[in-house]
């Protein structure tokens, strides 16, 4: 089983982190390991993702748009349902519960598009622990409204300026942010990334999308799914629903990355298309970069996917070959968006309309009694002034 | 021929006198490679070691200012192999011990065993690698044993009980990194440094050198009764902002000032 005790998934993962957090991390290790198992903290995790999220999520079956499309039978996991909008709440009430219960008064997180830094916010607000998200400075332009959400809960937003000002300069900023007050603040970070427990951890408290989406589909088709598509920024929402099909090898997982102009430019994101293997925020992986080891600048019109890197585990899900990763791109995901809303209702986070945009491709190419299941990562609520700026005048 | 690699290091901080060593680090190419060449080879007159950084685009351990000096040097065309060959360029001039400091990542885009030979044919004695910390630092250290180099692990205020292992396997000199926090100058230190520095000794066959933080001569006054050496980064590279900005005005004349006071002031806390 995955990781390892050095934290690695194959050749993936490990603490490649300045000396000053190796402490913090093996200290976290120890308290994740203790409190997992601990009956307490899991009977209040179930509590508030049923009382205070809304879980579990519905599986819905998309008919609508599996008419329009014409082939397999679409499943939507409505992880947009949850408190917030977005499958982050998961990861942050499990991480703000462990930082409650090991006596930490201080969260710090770093947000691509925000919905992280919400979900950061929100749970700081329930829990009475005091918030401060790093947020690039592109990012806070384009997803102003969730800026806005995060200083309502009384959280302290931060620009990063550093680099190219997104999602990777705020998830540097946040680790400085942890090396200098690491005796009192813990590190809420947003994805399977980082250095070890926490792709682990991660993923653990992501798998809840995975286990109800199995429950739920063996309840409603009376079998397994024959591929499970989900986006990929750092990976979480992927690596929630794939981790308890992986050994199911029947079912076929397909994570989407943002194509941003098209992988044949240089303004994409697909860090496993185009990626090579190399170290960013602490962990073996796979990212863009130049031939010296610079990182390249990411692109996606979605803050969320616009990441030059990618969780270890996906690293090895794929290298393994148990996973595939297909490239979207910004056009593409635009035209999903305007689908799903005008054929089911429903407004998609840009990222999640990533993981639309390829089940409608892929679901056409299918006999009509295949199923496949899209995780609907969020909703797309704070894309709507973005969405408004690209369509102007369209509609 | 002259002595290089870790032994070139530890050597020389062992027969530094009464004085505490001075180790100076600049960012290889900042502001440019000229600048950075006259620099280098400036304090190595007055200097005991130098460090020299390798400019990354994620400097998770730096604060602000190295930050910025790394950007200016990647600016101007700064990359890894050009560092090496403006260490081969130094290196002709000068004998003083030199210790490269990299990122991991570009370390392992050009190569572990690749970078080994370009250290011995450029004259580089050591490395700092400040995200390899000792659980993923194997390969690194059997390598640079066996190409004698030194790898000089960074030691914290809070590595605890793992201050053990990491300083019995220090090579070169062991770096106490005297504040929590990314490097940065600040006004005072910590209480119990001298604490941390005599335990770290105790643990280390190699000196000790102290570093994140020092930028005064009254600090390295202090230091002195407990190290063997100092280790001054971003007082320095923020005055090669100065030149920088200078040259950004086409004010040669100012750019060569902002040069000379920074030397002074690397002169003056060499002399503390
Ligand atoms: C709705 C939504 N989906 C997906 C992502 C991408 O993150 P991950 O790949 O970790 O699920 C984000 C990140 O902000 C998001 O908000």
């Amino acid at each position: 089983m995955y990781p390892d005790e050095y934290g690695r998934f194959g050749e993936f993962g490990g603490k490649y982190v300045p000396e000053t957090l190796m402490s913090a991390l093996a200290t976290l290790e120890a308290d994740y390991d203790r409190l997992r198992n601990d009956p307490e903290f899991q009977k209040q995790l179930h509590f508030y993702l049923r009382d205070y999220s809304g879980r579990p999520t519905p599986l819905y079956f998309a008919r609508h748009l599996t008419e329009y499309i014409g082939g397999a039978k679409i499943y939507l996991k409505r992880e947009d349902l949850n408190h917030t909008g977005a499958h982050k709440i998961n990861n942050t009430l499990g991480q703000g519960l462990l930082a409650k219960m090991t006596g930490k008064k201080r969260i710090v997180a770093e947000t691509g598009a925000g919905q992280h830094g919400v979900a950061s916010a929100t749970v700081a607000a329930l829990l009475g622990l005091q918030c401060t998200v790093f947020m690039g400075e592109e990012d806070m332009e384009r997803q102003a409204l969730n800026v806005f959400r995060m200083r309502l809960l009384g959280t302290e937003v931060i620009p990063a300026r550093s680099g190219t000002k997104t999602l990777k300069d705020a998830t540097n900023e946040a680790i400085r942010h942890w090396v200098e007050h690491v005796t009192d603040t813990y590190y809420v970070i947003g994805s399977v990334v980082g250095p070890h427990p926490y792709p682990m951890m991660v993923r653990d408290f992501q798998r809840v999308i995975g286990d109800e989406t199995k429950q739920q589909i063996l309840e409603q088709a009376g079998r397994l799914p024959d591929s499970i598509i989900a986006c990929v920024g750092g990976g979480s929402n992927a690596m929630g629903i794939f981790y308890p099909f992986v050994k199911d090898a029947s079912v076929q997982l397909i994570g989407i990355e943002a194509a941003g102009e098209g992988i044949e430019t240089h303004h994409h994101a697909a860090s496993i298309a185009k990626g090579s293997k190399g170290v960013l925020h602490g962990s073996m992986t796979l990212l863009l970069q130049d031939e010296y080891g610079q990182v390249q600048p990411a692109h996606s019109i979605s803050a969320g996917l616009d990441y030059p890197g990618i969780g270890p585990e996906h690293a090895h899900l794929f290298t393994s070959k148990r996973a595939s990763y297909e490239p979207i791109s910004d056009r593409e995901a635009l035209d999903a968006f305007v689908t799903l809303t005008r054929v089911e209702g429903i407004i998609p986070a840009l990222e999640s309309a990533h993981a639309i945009a390829y089940a409608a491709k892929y679901a056409k190419t299918l006999p009509s009694d295949a199923i496949v299941v899209v995780n609907l990562s969020g909703r797309g609520d704070k894309d709507v002034h973005t969405v408004e700026q690209l369509l102007e005048g369209t509609l | 021929m002259t002595m290089r690699g870790k032994v070139a290091i530890e050597n020389r901080l062992r027969t530094r006198g009464e004085r505490v060593a001075f180790i100076p680090f600049v960012s290889a190419g900042d502001p440019n490679e000229e600048y950075s060449y006259q620099l280098i080879l400036e304090l190595a007159k007055f200097s005991d070691v130098i460090e020299i950084g390798v400019p990354y685009s994620d400097p998770l351990a730096d604060g602000p200012v190295i930050q910025a000096g790394s950007l200016r040097a990647l600016q101007a065309g700064m990359s890894f192999p050009k560092a090496l060959s403006l260490i081969a360029r130094v290196r002709v001039v000068t004998d003083i011990p030199i210790v490269l400091f990299t990122y991991v990542n570009p370390v392992i885009q050009y190569g572990p065993e690749h970078l080994m030979k370009s250290c011995i044919q450029v004259g580089v004695d050591g490395l700092i690698i400040p995200d390899l910390p000792y659980e993923e630092s194997e390969e690194m250290r059997t390598l640079t044993n066996q190409y004698s180099l030194a790898l000089i692990p960074l030691i914290s205020l809070t590595s605890y009980d793992r201050i053990e292992k990491i300083a019995a396997n220090a090579t070169g000199f062991a770096y106490c990194v005297s504040s929590l926090g990314v490097t940065g100058e600040r006004s005072t230190f910590v209480n119990n440094l001298e604490d941390f520095v005599r335990t770290v000794r105790q643990a280390s066959p190699v000196p000790v050198a102290v570093g994140f933080g020092v930028s005064q001569p009254q600090h390295i006054k202090a230091l002195s009764a407990f190290a063997d050496a100092v280790i001054v980064g971003s007082a320095l590279v923020r005055r090669c902002g100065d030149i920088d900005d200078a040259l950004k005005q086409e004010d040669h004349e100012k750019a060569e000032k902002a040069l000379a006071d920074l030397i002074e002031f690397a002169r003056t806390l060499a002399l503390s």
